[in-house]
């Protein structure tokens, strides 16, 4: 490239050593350092071999100009630009066709995975700075970019990896250095998703197809080196919280890798359909039921209901839970015999709850307020009409309920947290439940937000 | 958006002003954290980070061969290129650079030519044939305020940290650049009737005028530049030298002479 460098004789020596000292099948030594930059949303510095990559995103924020937003979607803007210092020879500031081009493809990589549909009329930027150039910076760069976007939050179907292969001396080697990139005889850099799908690949030089081959099987291997280092820089920023709670996270790991595979959030719709479809059979079985105890409770009056009879109602009932629902929803009941008394009176306040009250789905937010609820608990009268009326609104809703009506009414604070939750899963999950799987995965409190899918996936199963 | 944040926390600096405090807690004459690091970017001849605050300033100085002007046919030429890039912050945009940018290149490339700070005469290969360029690039990385004093102290650390590229082509030994100063620049902000050095962001964003003064090793000044509408008084301008004075030497001492004594 410049005047002062001369072809080195043999590239690779011959016990197959490069002139880096690297085996063919080798990448460079890489440090990723992330959020480095405190003015952008998302950032990430990489050190790979001697390439020196900063890389900042900003966005989602409104699109300037104006006529570039689309209205169904994100615009993704990539720029690539080098430092005039980064290389040789003095490069002239400002973009060049060079660096045109590379930011073109180099967006293309990311397109497939960045889920720019969630943001209709924004702009996402990701910009490159080359600060030090040494063959391979657009793959450097993007593994960069990769790392910056999920610093900076956006939805992502999985992160991006680069990495080259080349010929050099005739042999098919990784991840090209300069020498290597100057004199050898092909370079062939590529950018896959986490699944192998290629989203990048540009080639010059001379291969046979079977040399291509071999590179591809020879890239995916440093890809997936690549992917370690990504997901362990990830792993060190954002899953720290982990640590408080064990639980939680072999709870939620399956859930991630799920959301991690799920292509569209249609699909959490539709899953969640299958799931309400299942609750509604549990809900029927449970209003038969609850009839027959009205019946009884009605007949009983201001009795309080018999414990016999109640437990045996629980168990029915708690056996057709189990069959669709979550073991929490058993806890729930078990913890609502416990309440059942104290509870019998509140009636008169819940209906007011009642009216707005859908489906429950998550059950571990509600204890918290069932427990307030049942010690505010302590003054209202029972009322059978009321009891009619409370009945054919708890229809509408699951098995929790039907057990506490059994019992007489408690459950119905449960239904007001329900109906809390409910409000709030739909606009979390579609922006959170898709964010980094790493912090899903640390954080309690979102867990209740990925229910729904979980519940969902259950479904499927069964 | 950052006007909306200049209007909303004017007051609030303002008040914190008069009583004669600052934002996060520095006095008047009070500097932000500085980091310096130098020779990070190994292909250029010289470079150098300025971390001040949070604030990043990256320069690169690359040298190359070219044609002396007519006027100056044995004197090197100083190209100072300075990007405001949008990697930076979120009110930058790719494409030329704009006035604040032009301004700012302007400012730092005449603190290091007014002050002599580097013997151009030292930078010629062959009169009127062949003379060194030198291309001082300034990127700033981040953005939070007093652009100009991280971009100054980079630059000149960077130059002081080059070393000419003779033996890549072919005319003698490698040597360091010939420099003579050590122009460092300070700048001062204006809110209400008092000044401050080494503005925040915020700051800027709520002071009316800003006051540059670059000054040499001996003590004179290499360059001044006012940047914004409000007028300064002549006692204001020379309360302003003094400060910028106080706080140069003080910065030359703690960052640029352990670099001038390595070479």
């Amino acid at each position: 490239m410049s005047s002062m460098s001369d072809k080195p004789e043999k590239l690779i020596t011959d016990d197959g050593l490069r002139l880096d000292g690297r085996r063919a099948d080798e990448i460079r030594p890489m440090k990723i350092e992330i959020g480095v930059l405190s003015r952008a949303d998302g950032s990430c510095y990489l050190e790979w071999g001697r390439n020196k990559i900063l890389v900042g995103v900003f966005g989602p924020r409104e699109v300037h100009p104006r006529r570039m937003q689309r209205a169904d979607s994100a615009v993704i803007r990539y720029k690539y630009n080098m430092a005039s210092f980064s290389v040789e020879d003095h490069a002239r500031p400002g973009p060049s066709r060079r660096s045109i081009e590379i930011s073109k493809v180099s967006r293309e990589a990311f397109e497939p995975v960045i889920m720019a549909e969630l943001f209709p009329k924004t702009a996402i930027d990701i910009y490159v700075e080359v600060l030090q150039a040494d063959a391979g910076t657009r793959t450097a760069a993007i593994n960069a970019s990769s790392i910056a976007l999920a610093d900076a939050g956006i939805p992502m179907k999985g992160l991006i990896t680069s990495c080259a292969f080349g010929k050099v001396d005739g042999q098919i080697v990784l991840d090209l250095n300069k020498e290597e990139d100057n004199y050898g005889e092909a370079d062939f850099p590529v950018a896959m998703t986490q699944d192998g799908e290629i989203t990048l690949m540009q080639m010059d030089g001379h291969l046979t197809p079977d040399e291509i081959k071999k590179g591809l099987e020879l890239v995916k291997k440093g890809c997936k080196e690549i992917l370690e280092i990504q997901q362990a820089v990830l792993r060190k920023k954002f899953e720290t919280p982990v640590e408080e709670t064990v639980e939680e996270v072999t709870d939620t790991e399956d859930t991630r890798n799920k959301i991690v595979e799920a292509e569209e959030p249609l699909e959490y719709a539709s899953e969640a359909a299958v799931v309400e479809e299942a609750l509604e059979e549990v809900e029927e079985l449970e209003k038969e039921q609850l009839c027959e105890e009205t019946v009884e409770t009605d007949a009983v009056a201001e009795e309080i209901p018999e414990f016999e009879e109640l437990e045996d109602i629980i168990k029915e009932t708690e056996a057709l839970v189990e069959e669709d629902t979550e073991e929490d929803v058993v806890e729930t009941e078990i913890e609502e015999e416990a309440l059942e008394e104290e509870a019998l009176e509140e009636e008169t306040e819940f209906e007011a709850s009642f009216e707005a009250a859908p489906e429950p789905e998550d059950f571990e937010e509600l204890e918290p307020i069932k427990e307030e609820v049942s010690s505010e608990v302590e003054d209202v009268e029972f009322d059978s009409e009321e009891l009619a009326y409370e009945e054919t609104q708890l229809e509408e809703e699951t098995g929790i309920e039907e057990v506490a009506s059994e019992e007489t009414f408690e459950p119905e604070p449960e239904i007001e947290s329900e109906t809390k939750t409910r409000t709030e899963v739909p606009a979390e999950e579609a922006v959170k439940a898709e964010v980094e799987p790493e912090e899903k995965k640390c954080e309690g409190p979102w867990k209740v937000v990925k229910d729904p899918s979980e519940s969902g996936s259950r479904g499927e199963n069964e | 958006m950052s006007e909306i944040i200049a209007t909303l926390k004017k007051d609030y600096i303002y008040n914190l002003m008069i009583k004669g405090k600052r934002q996060d807690g520095r006095g008047f004459k009070e500097f932000r954290d500085i980091k310096l690091e130098t020779n990070i970017i190994s292909k250029a001849e010289g470079s150098a980070k300025v971390t001040l605050g949070n604030t990043q300033v990256l320069v690169g100085v690359k040298l190359q061969p070219g044609t002396p002007f007519a006027d100056s046919q044995d004197e090197g030429m100083i190209i100072t290129n300075l990007e405001l890039n949008a990697i930076a912050s979120p009110d930058f945009e790719p494409g030329q650079p704009k006035e604040d940018a032009i301004e700012m290149a302007r400012v730092v490339d005449r603190g290091i030519r007014e002050s002599g700070a580097i013997d151009i005469k030292k930078l010629c290969i062959a009169v009127r044939e062949s003379v060194w360029i030198v291309h001082i690039d300034v990127h700033i990385l981040n953005d939070e305020g007093n652009l100009i004093d991280a971009s100054c102290l980079a630059a000149i650390a960077a130059l002081m940290t080059t070393v000419v590229p003779n033996e890549q082509h072919g005319i003698g030994k490698n040597v360091p650049l010939a420099m003579k100063g050590m122009p460092v620049g300070v700048t001062l902000a204006k809110i209400g009737s008092k000044l401050m050095v080494d503005p925040s962001l915020d700051e800027e964003a709520v002071c009316e005028t800003k006051l540059t003064i670059v000054s040499s090793l001996d003590g004179s000044i290499a360059g001044m530049q006012k940047m914004g509408p409000v007028p300064f008084t002549e006692a204001e301008v020379m309360e302003a030298i003094d400060m910028a004075c106080e706080k140069t030497a003080e910065l030359r001492g703690l960052y640029l002479e352990g670099l001038a004594n390595k070479e």
